[in-house]
């Protein structure tokens, strides 16, 4: 099992749609707009100087509202689309001087892509698609299908294997665009927006599916999405987008906490924060209650606060991660973080997280 | 200035001009006739070979591996007995061997358009200058009134089975070119994407994705070369290729009413048993796009 263990340093990358979109790079690091540079010139900034480093082994959310360049960017890690400028820097390598020749091996051994309409090949079976990166990297057709077969039994498909997409239910082909990019094993997994079309149940499901795999398999995973729920229950990190620019990126928590502005806090106006905020975020540091109740500092608002009404106290001491004593938290407290952002008393995130 | 007649060139000119043009060609086919015909020689050892091994082949045999091929491509036993009944009733009223010479004729056509035609729709559809040179031309193959390309053929090739064969080449290609080229380009960009982001190479994309997704069009386009195939019978028939055409010509001209009219149906017959056989294959071959689930 290929273990992620390159990051992905993405670098002043910059893509301009248009024939003539080199030259107007300069323009738009001059801080041409996106609204002049199509009016004026009728090309399009699909990326604005994106500088963004994806942890290896770790899930990197990208969220943005549709036409913000999500597709853009993760199509650029395996040069689906050419840039402008800039670079993607993977293992010592700049995909984007790579040749023709080292970006086929490149895309062949180290990514796999799940797409937002699934792209499933309609004419191959599941385990045709499914053995479709294999057959292209000529592995024998019987070691192909053996994996292929474990995958499509890993993704719930058993059963499945000589039917046609066609005859699938959506959730069902997006499993199989799951087991073709899982399949090829690499240490890249690039998912736009891969449950988007799923209805919620299936979508958290296949949500919770992921993050089993994940749990063992320890890739590089982008994934893109307009959904922020989905954005906080998947991602590690969180990058937003807009017009093509990083706007923020950090944790989820970090975000909900600290939204860098208007635009974000507004994303962020429906978020179950209870379902994001930890406790060590809002504890008073050193201080000791005396209460029964003592939970790790890792411990959801929602969960903390279920834990002091079940034991009818209203404190709860912290623990760091070895059992160490760290500070207290009130219940009111608990409940006032999950309703709105309480500004009379700053908690510096730096410190908090720390 | 005279706006009646339109200022046309003298026709001594004109004259000249005509004469120089088939002077020239009369010179390059004198230079070259026997080179291709030399070239063009195995069309016609092809040709008299199946015409000769449907012919000699006693008839049972002859039926039974039709009915055959006919099973095999359309899976349906309405068809493959509707087939039956008109070959028993062409063999019954005499047009069996006439019937052999056509069908030989158009296996050898199609497969000569099939060969040819594929590549082309191929370069057409990954190129898009390719498309923009090959259109025109293939707009005139079909509207080119189809006696006018025979006289160079028959300027070049004289009378017999070869120019024929290329007459009707001629006019029946431009359905499998252009439905191939239709094929591969109508092949979503998603599934292509999809291809290319695990690292298909041009040619991987080409046999395991374009070809297989346009296969059910381009089978479209070699059921309309075999029809137009068929539709030229008669014309091939008045430069010297055997067959049906070549009865229904000479009803033509001595006004047999009967003769004409049942080598006519004849044609028809095997026009729709080729028909419903290769649609109900092409048919065959969409499957796994019929939709189960929404
Ligand atoms: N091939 C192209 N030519 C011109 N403009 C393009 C092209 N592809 C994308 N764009 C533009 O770039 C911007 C970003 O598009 P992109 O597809 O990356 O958005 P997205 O964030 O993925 O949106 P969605 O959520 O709808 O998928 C849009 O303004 C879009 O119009
Ligand atoms: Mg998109």
């Amino acid at each position: 099992m290929a273990d992620a263990i390159h990051d992905i340093e993405i670098r002043n990358l910059y893509k301009i749609f248009g024939p003539d979109g080199a030259s107007l790079v300069d323009k738009v690091k001059n801080g041409m707009s996106k609204e002049e540079i199509k009016s004026r010139y009728q090309h399009v900034v699909g990326l604005n100087d994106v500088n963004l480093t994806i942890p290896a082994g770790q899930i990197q959310v990208v969220m943005g509202l549709s036409g913000s360049g999500k597709s853009t960017l993760i199509r650029h890690i395996n040069r689906l689309i050419e840039p402008t400028a800039g670079s993607v820097m993977f293992d010592g390598k700049d995909i984007v001087q790579m040749s023709q020749t080292e970006l086929r091996n490149f895309r062949r051994e180290k990514t796999a892509m799940v797409f937002q309409k699934f792209a499933l090949f309609p004419h191959r079976t599941v385990l045709e698609n499914t053995t479709y990166g294999l057959d292209i990297r000529k592995l024998p057709g019987k070691e192909a299908e053996e994996r292929a077969r474990r995958w499509i039994s890993r993704v719930g498909l058993d059963g499945f294997e000589d039917s046609y997409p066609n005859q699938l239910s959506g959730g069902m082909q997006q499993r199989v665009g799951l087991a073709r990019a899982l399949t090829n094993d690499a240490e890249i997994l690039l998912m736009d927006e891969a449950f988007s079309a799923l209805d919620p149940l299936i979508r958290t499901d296949m949500q919770s599916v992921l993050l089993d795999l994940q749990a063992e398999l320890k890739k590089t995973i982008i994934f893109i999405t307009h959904d922020l729920d989905e954005a906080l229950n998947l991602g590690d990190r969180i990058a937003i987008l807009r017009d093509g620019e990083i706007i923020q990126q950090g944790t989820g928590e970090q975000i909900v906490l600290r939204p860098a502005n208007d635009y974000i806090s507004s994303f962020l106006r429906d978020v179950r924060r209870g379902h994001v905020i930890t406790v060590r975020t809002i504890m008073r540091k050193g201080e000791r209650s005396d209460t029964p109740v003592t939970l790790p500092h890792t411990t959801l608002l929602e969960e903390a606060a279920r834990a002091m009404t079940n034991e009818n106290t209203n404190r709860a001491n912290i623990t760091d991660a070895k059992g160490n004593h760290v500070g207290s938290v009130t219940l009111a407290k608990t409940v006032a973080e999950m309703i709105a952002p309480d500004d009379t008393e700053e908690v510096s995130l730096e410190e908090a997280v720390a | 200035m005279d706006l009646i007649d339109f200022p046309s060139m003298s026709r001594g000119d004109l004259r000249g001009l005509r004469m120089a043009i088939d002077s020239g060609f009369r010179d390059f086919t004198r230079a070259y006739g026997e080179t291709l015909e030399n070239i063009f020689h195995p069309i016609q050892v092809l040709l008299v070979f199946i015409e000769n091994l449907l012919i000699d082949t006693p008839w049972v045999i002859v039926m039974a591996a039709l009915a055959a091929l006919v099973w095999l491509l359309s899976r349906s036993w309405k068809i493959v007995l509707g087939s039956v009944i008109s070959l028993c009733l062409i063999g019954y009223f005499g047009m069996w061997d006439d019937t052999m010479s056509t069908i030989a004729m158009v296996a050898v056509c199609t497969l000569i358009a099939v060969v040819l035609g594929i590549p082309i729709g191929i370069l057409m559809a990954r190129s898009d200058r390719a498309n923009a040179l090959i259109t025109p031309i293939l707009d005139m193959m079909q509207t080119m009134p189809s006696f006018v390309y025979l006289i160079p053929v028959v300027m070049i090739f004289g009378l017999g089975k070869v120019p024929g064969v290329i007459a009707v080449v001629i006019y029946a290609i431009p359905p499998i070119i252009r439905l191939t080229n239709l094929g591969i380009r109508q092949v979503p960009a998603d599934v292509l994407e999809a291809a290319e982001a695990f690292g298909s190479s041009g040619g991987q994309k080409l046999r395991d994705v374009q070809l297989p997704l346009a296969l059910p069009t381009i089978m479209a386009g070699v059921n309309q070369t075999i029809m137009m195939s068929l539709a030229m019978v008669v014309v091939a028939s008045m430069i010297g290729v055997k067959g049906l055409g070549q009865p229904v010509l000479q009803a033509i001209n001595n006004q047999y009413f009967t003769l004409g009219v049942m080598n006519g149906l004849a044609i028809v017959a095997i026009a729709i048993i080729f028909d419903r056989s290769t649609q109900a294959y092409g048919k065959r071959l969409q499957k796994h796009l019929e939709a189960v689930h929404g």
